[in-house]
Order: structure tokens, then sequence, then C-alpha cells
């Protein structure tokens, strides 16, 4: 190993790793607010969109998250739609996470028991209330788990940007194997990056999902 | 007798080809205390159901205060507001402890001030005997204690009428009577309910009039004394008599 070599490129992961994470939390945040419409539009079986949403829920879930970003980068800028390599990363991460996100709150909708939003409605609350107030709030703690795996998995997922010239991680170590032929180091930052990134995610994930367990309300 | 409240007319309700009420038809007058009797899967809890909205209906017309309640329709929660609805298995929100359970409908679906209500929610657990639970959450409480919040938290609204339906089903008998004693007081407070029961001698005692009902029809509408000593039909006959019991051996 030479450690040399690891502290010189030390700061061109930093950046990398830096990149990884803005593109990350801007696509799942977008993939939490598709997640959590198309979840409410399949819990209140809203006629035309429910197809609508089915459809994009299996595509997105049944083609690679590689295939997705080619789609994006080279096919809408045939259409006239212009996209940078950032956009395309985030617009990618929300398609695919989109659906995983709306299937694990779907989940968690699906577990509260039906006679809660009777109990809310017999009470004088709108809808939207009920939903808000007495649905939404145990529907997210019983998804959280599903959740935090979701994006877990949609970091990982982001070792692919490298496909549409994005310097993430990948891109950078790969450069840097393909330059110096120095294998070893070049992965050795790769997994340590990738390890500072999500580890924490998932420390506090576990613990999130710990209190969640100690609070659980039962009924 | 007092002015009308509720009006059910022609009630018509189907799941499918299966007609579940058959044409149900009464008038519920302020402070009056209505109890439905009858065999399981006869359409009490169905009809109540109905009345909330809960249920769409197949054929006629529930109105409140001159106001009809049609499922689906935009003015339907202000509709329920004035109807309070307790349910046999308890339906505490498990998320929100014994007061913002109770507070929640008040301050989001009435836009009152939490003071206010808090107070009034506080006096009202302080009656039913849980003033020390308010803090607490739903699973820290007995069966008897969550239906005596859940009917805190329908009163609270202050609803001009109470529906019960079987809210001591799923008690154990020592609970059924701290409920019941619950439901008592505010008959004897001129709350207007009807009361889904089967529990008879909590009826007997507690209703103005009694409904029997059958395979969807309400086939005897008579006063309680009436209705327990000397039934009109052979079915409520046979109904009663379920609660007999003759001794199996000679003492």
């Amino acid at each position: 190993m030479n450690w040399d070599f690891i502290w010189k490129y030390l700061p061109l992961y930093e950046k990398a790793a830096l990149l990884t994470v803005r593109i990350g939390w801007a696509g799942i945040a977008l993939a939490i607010i598709i997640g959590i419409l198309c979840a409410i539009v399949l819990y209140f079986r809203i006629a035309v969109l429910r197809r609508i949403v089915s459809v994009y829920i299996e595509i997105s879930r049944n083609t690679p998250l590689l295939i997705q970003l080619f789609f994006i980068y080279y096919a809408l800028p045939k259409v006239g739609i212009p996209i940078t390599p950032e956009v395309c990363g985030v617009a990618g991460l929300a398609f695919l996470g989109g659906s995983y996100m709306a299937e694990a709150f779907r989940s968690g909708l699906e577990a509260i028991e039906p006679i809660q939003m009777e109990s809310a409605l017999s009470l004088g609350l709108e809808k939207s209330q009920a939903l808000r107030y007495v649905i939404m709030p145990q529907a997210v703690s019983v998804s959280v788990p599903a959740f935090v795996a979701n994006v877990i998995f949609l970091l990982k997922e982001t070792s692919v940007f490298s496909a549409v010239s994005l310097m993430d991680l990948m891109f950078t170590a790969k450069d840097l194997i393909g330059l110096y032929y120095k294998t070893t180091e070049s992965l050795f930052l790769l997994v340590v990056f990738y390890l500072i990134i999500l580890l924490p995610i998932s420390i506090l994930g576990s613990i999130l999902e710990r209190r969640l367990r100690h609070a659980g309300f039962g009924s | 007798m007092n002015e009308e409240l509720l009006k059910v007319e022609h009630l018509t309700k189907k799941f499918e080809d299966n007609v579940v009420l058959d044409d149900i038809s009464f008038t519920v007058h302020k402070g009056e205390v209505i109890v439905i009797v009858g065999p399981s899967g006869c359409g009490k809890s169905t009809m109540l159901r109905c009345i909330n909205a809960l249920e769409p209906v197949q054929g006629g017309r529930i109105t409140i205060d001159g106001d009809e309640i049609v499922y689906g329709s935009k003015n339907l929660s202000s509709l329920r507001q004035k109807i309070g609805m307790v349910f046999q298995s308890y339906d505490l929100f498990p998320h929100l402890n014994v007061l913002d359970n109770i507070l929640l409908a008040p301050m989001k679906a009435q836009k009152r001030k939490k003071d206010e209500v808090a107070k009034e929610a506080v006096e009202l657990l302080e009656r039913v005997g849980l003033r020390d639970k308010a803090k607490s959450f739903p699973r820290q409480l007995s069966g008897g204690q969550k239906q005596r919040v859940a009917i805190v938290r329908a009163l609270c609204m202050h609803p001009e009428m109470m529906l019960f339906d079987e809210v001591t089903a799923a008690l154990d008998p020592e609970m059924v009577r701290e409920v019941l004693d619950v439901i008592l007081g505010l008959a004897k407070g001129g709350m207007t309910m009807i009361i889904v029961t089967h529990e008879m001698q909590f009826a007997r005692a507690v209703a103005d009039r009694v409904l029997f009902l059958e395979n969807g029809s309400i086939i005897e509408d008579s006063e309680p004394d009436t209705f327990f000593e000397s039934p009109k039909t052979e079915r409520a006959k046979e109904f009663l008599n379920i609660f007999n019991f003759e001794r199996s051996k000679e003492k």
C-alpha cells in the first residue's frame, strides 16, 4: 500500500464524496416526495392515477438504474430537453427511488387498520386531516425500517453515476486506476469513502428503529 | 314528545346482492335513548355505520336536524360532528396520549382553542374516573379505560347524539360495568343515544325504546318493559329466551 499516493489523492475523493452525497440527498428527497404521493394514490385507489402509478412502479423497479440514467441522459436531449450530468443523476435516483419509497409507504399505510380512518372520520375530521394527523404518523413509523434500507440502497446505487460522466467516487477510483495503475490504493479509498457515507446512516437507522419499537404503541 | 333529531326513512343497504338493511324507518327524538337488539349479523352495526355515512347506502334517506347525510358528500364532516360514535374496538389513536386523542378533533375540525378544550377534556376525564390517565398512552390502559376515553373523545366534540356500537362486547365482565355506568350517566344527563348492545339488563335499564332487528328489518319497536316482559313477536321471545338459563339439575 502506497500511503503517499493515498494522502495525495484524498482531496479528490473528498470532492467526489461530496458530489455523491449532494446528488444522493437531492435524489432521495425527491424520491420520498414521489413515494408519498404514489403511496397515497395507491392507498385511496384514485381512479386513473392509480393505473399510471402502477405502470411507473413496474418500470422503475424492473429496469436497472444504469439503463434509466442512459435513457434520461441520451434520450431527453433528443426531444429537446437538455440535461446536465448532475440533473440526470438526481432525476435517475428520484425515478428509481420513487417506486421503492412508494412501496415502503404503501405497506406502512396498509398496516394501519381501516377503522383508524373511520374513527377519525366519525369524529368529524376531514379525510385529509385524518390522513395527516392519524394515519400518516402511524404509517411512517411502521415504514421506517424499509425507508432506511431504501436510503442505503439508493446511495449505493449512485456508484453507476460515472456512466453519465459524473465525477463521483466510482468515477474517481476508475480514473486513478486507469492513470496510475494503483488499483489497491484506489479501491481502498473507494471502500473507505462509501463506508464513511453509509455507516452513519445505517447506525442512525437502527437507533431510530429501536426507539420506535420501544415507543411501539401497540394499541 | 320532544322535537325530531334523527330521521331514518326507508333505509336500504346491500352488499352486492345480499340485503343487509331492508327498508328501515324510524325516528329519534331529542333526549331519547334507543337500544337496538337482535341476533348477530342482523345489520345492527351496519345501521349505525350508515347513520355516520361510513357505508354507502342503496336507498332511503337519513337526516339529522333536517340535513341529509349522504355518503361522500362535501358537508359530511360537519354533520358527523353532530354525531359521536364509539366503536367496539375503542380505536384510540395509538401514537397520541389520552389527552391528545381527545384534543385532536376539537382543535382540527372545530378550530377550538387548546386551553379551552383541554380544560373540558380534563373535566370529562374526571367524570369517568380517568383524570390521572391524561398523559398515558392507549397501550397503557385497560380495555374499559380505553373505551371510557373513546367516549370522552366523542363527547368533547359536543355531539347532539351518540352512537354506541357494541361498546362492551370486547371487555371483561368487570370492565363492562364501568363503561355502562358512564353511558347510564349520559342518559340521565339527557343525551340522545342509539345503543347497540347484547347486555339485556342494561338495555332495559337505559332504553326509552327498544328496536328488535332481524334480517335487516325492524320487527319490533316497543317500550323496554313491554319488549322484555311481553314481546309481540315469536322471534323476539325466542331471542330473549337465549339469555335465560334453565337449571340443569334439580337441587
